[in-house]
């Protein structure tokens, strides 16, 4: 028997699920999430700045995966970095460079893969040797006030008084 | 004499500071009509939450049946419920479903009869109590009278072995009135069932008691059958069977007397 | 005087406790719980719909305000979508529910106390508990995370609304912001939880509440009102322990 109640009771419950499936697909970043798999590669790098786990991982500023894993190695007192790469992009040189850069001037921070000219390819887990670290704010300031001054003090003897 | 079908005996309970019960002991025969008198207040519907289990004395025990209600555990409890009926003083329908959906609710709960077997069984109810036409209404469209028959047909539901009733007869026009009494009085009767009857209405309910028992106080102050009471020369009974203002039961509420209290005014 | 909450408190639990255990039953009868959801669920939906809307606008309006100050209005969308899908949507929806449902459902149970409906059905052996508010009790507590993702997701289709067609901001960063940015597992996923968590307490105290109440006018209505008060207390300090635990 055509009841409406049961009618209403199942527009609404279907409402919820479309509003819970739109958020999940349209409002969040499950659909950019690959449903293939990825594969890993490690990093060492001094410093890492404010990188995240999930942060991006970018080649030629195209988002190629995430920032899996990020430990401390007490043996080398670097950090170590498991970057978790799509499966679809698994042509990356043995030399390719990783380095940690920031988008924007104070934006979020993610590691940007250069491809070197290694005819060998990177495989599941291996490492990248090449790294740059990020940029510290404080030390590239002091670094520019050193600079500055060392430039001050060898063109003159301008002392103040 | 046969076993009484209901056996109350020492039953003390309270509520709160007020002693309902003070050492009552009860025997309500078989197929018979038996009426719970006495003013108001004195804990009338609290006897029939009792027998119901709904309630746990203080002390004392209740026996329907041979069993001992408060004894029993949920499930035992519950098969004792299925085979009594009670009617509350407001009906106590449930508002969101229709008269015959009312009704049909215990045997679709309790049974596994098949809807035709069960709108069979509601109309023949409905019929009993004269509203097989009204079996369509919602119980917001029912005056108070009509409702309590169809609360009637509902407790009558399961064909249990005995009924209580709530203050039947209290706030009704006497056409509904008559209506109910000869209901209460056909349906014991007819089905010979054991009826319970609690009230205040005195002279209705002893029109078809055949058992009486008067409490007061907490305490049951006079039983018999009808006749034993109608010519009972117990003051207690004189003043509640002629309905006098004044007697065993005071008129005046007890505290101070009315002088003392004007002094204190004056001061 | 000081004791009365914790007695309250104990009542509520064992109540809670049988209630809890009436459930699995209901997976049988799965019709009493279908009559609730309508009229817990359907019947709150027009009013989350509308306030989400109203919130998804105004917040909008808020933070382009703000943000245009900081040259960042791209991330309009974004910010609009965190607070809804991780704050506003539970907490408000829940809010809206206590007030609208919860005070329904305890008005209702009250007043079958107050008609001695309730104690019919126990004398016609006919648990109270479980035909009565385990149906509604379940109803509450399926609706709410339903309730709350219409909350968010009408929110930020009235911030995209406000922000790209009236204020100005690029469609495409408004969507591509919040599908880079908003996690599916820590924000939305989170939501929900919390929405779950909300939907078991305002319902629990809603039917306690109508169970538990003076079976007279006055009674019942001295009982919807603290259903609406106390479960939009709890609703708010459970909010902040789980963003606490959720988003450290």
């Amino acid at each position: 028997m055509f009841r409406s109640i049961e009618v209403s009771v199942g527009i609404f419950v279907g409402i919820g699920l479309a509003a819970l499936f739109f958020l999940a697909m349209q409002a969040s970043n499950l659909s950019s999430m690959s449903s293939e798999g990825f594969y890993e590669i490690t990093a060492r790098f001094d410093n890492i700045g404010g990188l995240k786990v999930r942060s991006a991982v970018k080649v030629a500023g195209v988002k190629v995966g995430q920032v899996g894993k990020i430990d401390y190695d007490s043996n080398s007192f670097e950090a170590l970095v498991t970057m978790q790469v799509d499966e679809k992009y698994n042509r990356f040189p043995r030399d390719t460079i990783a380095s940690i850069f920031t988008s924007g001037l104070l934006g979020e921070q993610y590691v940007g893969l250069e491809p070197g000219g290694d005819e060998k390819l990177l495989e599941h887990q291996s490492e990248i040797s090449h790294t740059q670290s990020a940029m510290v704010l404080e030390q590239v300031i002091g670094q520019f006030l050193f600079s500055k001054a060392s430039d001050s003090g060898g063109s003159g003897n301008d002392a103040p008084f | 004499m046969s076993e009484p079908l209901i056996k109350i005996r020492n039953l003390h309970f309270s509520r709160g500071a007020n002693k309902i019960f003070d050492g009552v002991d009860m025997d309500v025969l078989e197929g018979r009509i038996t009426a719970v008198m006495g003013p108001s207040g004195t804990g009338k519907t609290t006897l029939l939450k009792l027998i119901g289990g709904q309630l746990t004395p203080d002390q004392g025990e209740i026996h329907v049946q041979g069993q001992n209600v408060h004894k029993l555990k949920r499930a035992g409890l519950y098969k004792l419920r299925k085979k009594m009926g009670m009617l509350f003083q407001s009906g106590a329908l449930l508002t969101d479903l229709s008269v015959f959906e009312n009704i049909a609710y215990p045997l679709r709960e309790h049974t596994n009869l098949s809807e035709s077997m069960i709108r069979t069984m509601v109309l023949i109810k409905l019929q009993a109590v004269g509203l097989s036409g009204a079996h369509q209404l919602m119980p917001s469209e029912l005056s108070g009278g009509m409702a309590r028959r169809v609360a009637l047909a509902r407790a009558l539901a399961l064909d249990p072995m005995m009924i209580m009733y709530d203050e039947p007869f209290t706030g009704q026009d006497p056409i509904s009135l008559g209506v109910l009494v000869k209901l209460i009085k056909q349906t014991n009767d007819a089905l010979k069932l054991t009826s319970i009857l609690v009230s205040h209405d005195v002279g209705e309910t002893l029109s078809i008691a055949d058992d009486v028992k008067i409490i007061s106080r907490g305490k049951l102050v006079a039983e018999g059958t009808r006749d034993e009471i109608m010519h009972s020369d117990s003051a207690w009974v004189r003043q509640f069977v002629e309905g006098e203002a004044d007697g065993p039961v005071p008129f005046h509420y007890h505290g101070a007397s009315i002088e003392e209290q004007l002094m204190q005014v004056k001061a | 005087m000081l004791l009365n909450p914790i007695i309250r408190l104990g009542r509520g639990s064992i109540f809670l406790g049988k209630t809890l255990a009436g459930i699995p039953q209901l997976f049988v009868r799965f019709g009493l719980v279908i009559k609730q959801l309508y009229s817990v669920g359907v019947q709150t939906l027009l009013i989350t719909l509308v306030a989400g809307l109203f919130v998804g606008m105004v917040l909008a309006l808020q933070l382009h305000y703000t943000l245009s100050t900081f040259g960042a209005e791209d991330t309009l969308g974004l910010l609009v979508a965190l607070s809804l899908v991780r704050e506003l949507g539970p907490v408000v929806a829940a809010l809206l529910f206590a007030g609208r449902a919860g005070s329904a459902l305890t008005a209702e149970i009250g007043l079958m106390k107050a008609t001695e409906q309730l104690s019919g059905l126990e004398m016609m052996a006919v648990d109270p508990i479980q035909r009565i508010i385990a149906p509604r009790f379940l109803a509450g507590f399926l609706s709410m995370p339903l309730l709350a993702a219409i909350f968010s997701a009408v929110g930020i289709l009235g911030g995209y609304m406000v922000g790209v067609d009236l204020l100005g901001v690029d469609a495409g960063a408004f969507w591509s912001q919040i599908q880079a940015k908003v996690d599916f597992y820590e924000d939305v996923m989170n939501g929900i939880i919390k929405s779950f968590v909300f939907g078991f307490i305002v319902s629990w105290i809603a039917v306690f509440e109508g169970y538990d109440c003076i079976p007279t006018s006055e009674g019942v209505a001295r009982a919807t009102t603290r259903t609406v008060v106390h479960s939009s207390l709890a609703v708010l300090g459970m909010d902040f322990v789980l963003t606490a635990i959720m988003f450290n």
